[in-house]
């Protein structure tokens, strides 16, 4: 119980110093939950009675995504190219969460920008340092101009973005589907939907292509991609002229018109941003990870993004450090899978839990016994000028 | 009953919000809470609705010291609150409304709506409040919704009464009768606490005016022998200027020029209806008006926010009638906006960031779409000890301002640079009495440097006192165009009811 008494000391201390206590106690809390449901789950033991032998699981599952994660150079390399397009993605949901609008089409950004990136990767075969950075940029133009549908949709004719968002991801799958059929992708030899080949000058370097011993570390540098994109959001929000309009519009709609802003312009650079951020996201896939497109090289990412978004609030590194913990929690998971008898399912448990617990901060306060104000509750009383 | 407030102490983060707060009421008397914004009025009520547990101190109740963990502790102790912002379904009838929580109910739980019907007429009746069951909320006046939230508190037996600045959506009239209802209700024995900043108002309802600042109960005043300006200095803590001080102005060249101008609402009424006027240089026209009779649309189309239907809008003879907001801004037009926190600031922006919230786009404070913002917070600075707006750092969220520095950003932000034309709508609702002082000598500064100043406000004092022309609007039209020296308020009532002063008629 002494334990319960730190712990709650430790809690009680990082809720007072900043807001960055309740990430913090919310994958804590995921973590907890999510050892309750290992040792639920292992029901041979729990079956012989043995309760202990349970509770051994999880600290072997836990220890193993620690191991698979940051244990190695090349867990580390695993865990980079894993955050690399979550990274980019969270960016792209990010801004467009800066300016109010919610971006729930970073997948079907991220496939337009894909198969932009691709065609300069396949179709072209110059020298590297013309062709990467050509087909990376064509991966954020493509992404981008994906991205402006439903901004002008939303512009022009007010449908909602999370509707047209949605929708397009569903034509953008489609599209794809069918673009991979179509003779400019698809590869001679093959009746699947399965593209060409990125040219060699046209994939992204290997991170650890310094180390000619290492072959196994796939990490690529669409992650110094990210990692400038993480720098030039930054630097857009807080250095910029459209930045803050961005900041302004999505905190007050109303006061950014009062203020002489452009709204309409601003929606539509806003999803066209997000847009161009998940089209890297789409490059960094196919010149980096794949070499190649594929029907559903955008996976999950774009709406795991989302969830990257929320838990880092938005903010450049904070969205950088969720993706980063969401891409560790994936490599430690593969190899959490094959130590323990624990699926890989419980990754996506686990992120669902964060997610719930940093949607319902009271709840994380509740559990933790966190002493609050209970202003975040409402006033029902307020002055006139408040 | 006897209520007491022993020791009350509220502590937030950084700020002691209530220190050691004494106070006593009684039923059969009303208690009037004064004090600027921030003073602490709104935590110590909220205290006392047990919102808020007080870090110290103890609420008495006839006696025995009691502990309200919520609102339905306090209800269940006798106290009602009517609150600003009036918490009705609009879409329910007096009786449903008055009866939603405590709903009598017959067999098989079916609400019982003719005991709903009866209770609400019998509480009507005996407190002369005058209200129809069956009526709609949404088709009533503000003045008689309240009605309804004061038979809702009556109807769950409260002893104490607690208003929260009621007068303030309410028409002169509409006041007068309010009045009468404290009044009513003090002689059935309940007793009322009045929350206001108004120190006509304190002073002509309540039997006892405690004021408060900083947090403080800075010292109880008997209304009979206090005046004014005394409770206005203890509410500040500095003797503060009542009366707007104003040299006679000298018009100069014709700076507005409205031609027949028609403004419709979202729904596509006509809320503007062909309004011609002029305002010249170095001249403070005011629009009276009771709230929602055309002036938040006539506002939004000359500052570009909405478009006009018919008409012309011309600044310094060059029409502007379709111009954006930024290039009327250009032109050199201010807008001090009626609702800052929907318009005027982005509260999440810190205060520098909302300073410069219509300027950035100057060539002082960005360079192509770079801002410059070791510029913008220098500015900053040195508007904020300029205006002087109460405020640790130009880094925190404008949000945590109170109201009246919320104001003082608006105003030093829109006041700051070279003008044509300011335009000021309602710009000291909700704001303390020593910013609205300074906020009045700015407007009448900006004036005599010979800016054309609109003034559109529904307090009749205050459009009174800042114009040296006054224009009515009733219904979309401009009424009457009066001059506010040899014009009475109650001329002034008549106009914006819609009526006309016999003397007019009959002239």
């Amino acid at each position: 119980m002494k334990i319960v008494a730190i712990l709650r000391k430790v809690a009680d201390r990082i809720a007072r110093t900043s807001s960055f206590r309740i990430t913090l106690l919310a994958v804590l809390s995921a973590m907890v939950v999510g050892a309750f449901i290992i040792i639920l789950s292992d029901i041979n033991k729990l079956q012989n009675g043995d309760i202990l032998g349970a509770t051994k699981t999880v600290g072997s599952a836990y220890w193993a995504l620690v191991v698979g994660s940051v244990g190695s150079l090349r867990a580390i390399s695993a865990t980079i190219n894993s955050a690399t397009p979550l990274i980019l993605c969270g960016v792209s949901v990010a801004v467009a969460f800066k300016a109010g609008l919610f971006n729930i089409g970073a997948t079907g950004q991220m496939l337009a920008g894909g198969m932009s990136a691709l065609w300069v990767g396949f179709a072209m075969d110059g020298p590297g340092y013309i062709q990467v950075p050509l087909a990376v940029l064509a991966g954020a133009v493509g992404g981008a101009a994906f991205g402006a549908i439903p901004g002008i949709l939303k512009a022009r004719t007010g449908a909602h973005e999370v509707i047209t968002t949605i929708m397009l991801n569903n034509m953008a799958g489609f599209l794809v589907l069918w673009l991979l059929k179509t003779n400019l992708y698809q590869r001679e030899d093959r009746t699947d939907p399965i593209s060409k080949f990125v040219t060699p000058t046209g994939r992204l370097p290997r991170l650890f292509g310094f180390l000619s011993d290492r072959p196994d570390l796939v990490a690529h540098t669409g992650f110094v991609v990210a990692i400038l994109a993480v720098i030039v959001y930054w630097w857009f929000l807080n250095r910029s002229t459209t930045g803050f309009e961005f900041r302004a519009f999505g905190m007050n709609a109303d006061a950014a018109q009062y203020a002489g802003m452009h709204t309409k312009r601003l929606t539509v650079m806003a999803m066209m941003f997000a847009g161009a951020f998940a089209g890297l996201a789409g490059s960094a896939e196919v010149l980096g990870t794949y070499g190649y497109g594929s029907q559903n090289f955008a996976g999950d990412i774009g709406y795991d993004a989302i969830a990257i978004a929320l838990l880092g609030r938005s903010t450049p590194f904070g969205t950088l450090f969720a993706a980063l913990l969401f891409g560790a929690l994936q490599a430690g998971g593969r190899q959490m899978q094959a130590n323990t008898d624990v699926p890989i399912d419980l990754i996506v448990v686990l992120r669902a839990l964060i997610v719930m617990f940093i949607a319902a901060p009271l709840l994380i306060k509740a559990i933790w016994r966190i002493k609050v104000e209970p202003t975040s509750l409402g006033q029902v009383f307020r002055g006139q000028g408040s | 009953m006897q209520l007491e407030l022993r020791g009350i102490t509220k502590r937030f983060p950084g700020v002691v919000a209530n220190d050691n707060i004494n106070l006593t009421l009684k039923t059969g008397e009303v208690l009037c809470l004064i004090g600027e914004n921030g003073a602490g009025k709104s935590t110590l009520m909220n205290v006392l609705y047990g919102m808020y547990k007080a870090d110290e101190g103890q609420i008495v109740l006839d006696g025995a010291p009691v502990v309200f963990m919520s609102p339905a502790d306090a209800i269940a102790a006798g106290i009602g609150m009517v609150h600003q912002h009036f918490m009705l379904v609009p879409v329910f009838t007096v009786a449903e409304n008055v009866v939603l929580g405590v709903e009598p109910t017959g067999r098989l739980g079916s609400l019982d709506i003719d005991k709903a019907r009866e209770m609400v007429r019998e509480v009507s009746d005996r407190y002369n409040l005058n209200l129809d069951p069956d009526a709609i909320i949404e088709d009533l006046p503000v003045g008689v919704q309240q009605r309804v939230e004061i038979v809702k508190v009556l109807l769950r037996d409260a002893k104490v009464v607690v208003f929260d600045e009621p007068t303030a959506v309410l028409t002169p009239k509409e006041i007068i009768e309010f009045f009468e209802i404290v009044k009513t209700l003090i002689a059935a024995g309940r007793g009322v606490v009045f929350i206001t900043h108004k120190l006509k108002e304190a002073l002509n309802v309540a039997d006892r005016i405690a004021v408060l600042r900083r947090g403080q109960v800075v010292g109880e005043v008997d209304p009979k022998t206090a005046t004014e300006s005394q409770i206005a200095e203890m509410m500040v803590g500095r003797p503060v200027q009542l009366i707007v001080d104003k040299k006679p102005h000298t018009p100069g060249e014709v700076v507005l020029e409205v031609r027949d101008l028609s403004v419709l609402d979202a729904d596509g009424r006509t809320m503007v209806d062909s309004v011609s006027f002029s305002v010249r240089a170095g001249e403070v026209v005011g629009i009276a008006g009771v709230q929602g009779n055309g002036q938040t649309e006539l506002v939004d189309a000359l500052t570009g926010l909405r478009n006009s239907t018919r008409g012309r809008v011309a600044l310094d003879g060059q029409d502007i009638t379709s111009a954006s907001p930024r290039v009327r801004h250009a032109k050199g037009i201010a807008h001090i906006p009626e609702d800052r926190q929907r318009q005027g600031l982005v509260g999440g922006l810190s205060i520098a960031e909302n300073l410069v919230l219509t300027r950035y786009h100057d060539e002082e404070f960005s360079h192509g779409i770079v801002m410059d913002w070791p510029v913008a917070h220098s500015v900053a600075e040195n508007l904020i000890a300029e205006y002087d707006v109460r405020t640790p750092s130009a880094d925190i969220e404008s949000s945590t301002l109170s109201g009246g520095n919320q104001q003082k950003v608006i105003v030093a932000r829109e006041l700051s640079r070279p003008l044509r034309l300011s335009i000021a709508a309602q710009p000291t609702r909700g704001v303390d009495v020593g910013s609205i002082e300074y906020i009045h000598s700015r407007i009448i500064k900006e004036r005599d440097t010979g800016t054309a100043v609109l003034i559109v406000s529904t307090e009749l004092d205050e459009v009174m006192a800042l114009s040296d022309r006054l224009l009515v609007m009733y219904r979309g039209k401009i009424v009457a165009d009066l001059d506010p020296r040899v014009t009475s308020a109650m001329d002034v009532g008549l106009y914006m009811a819609g009526s006309r002063p016999a003397n007019v008629v009959n002239a």
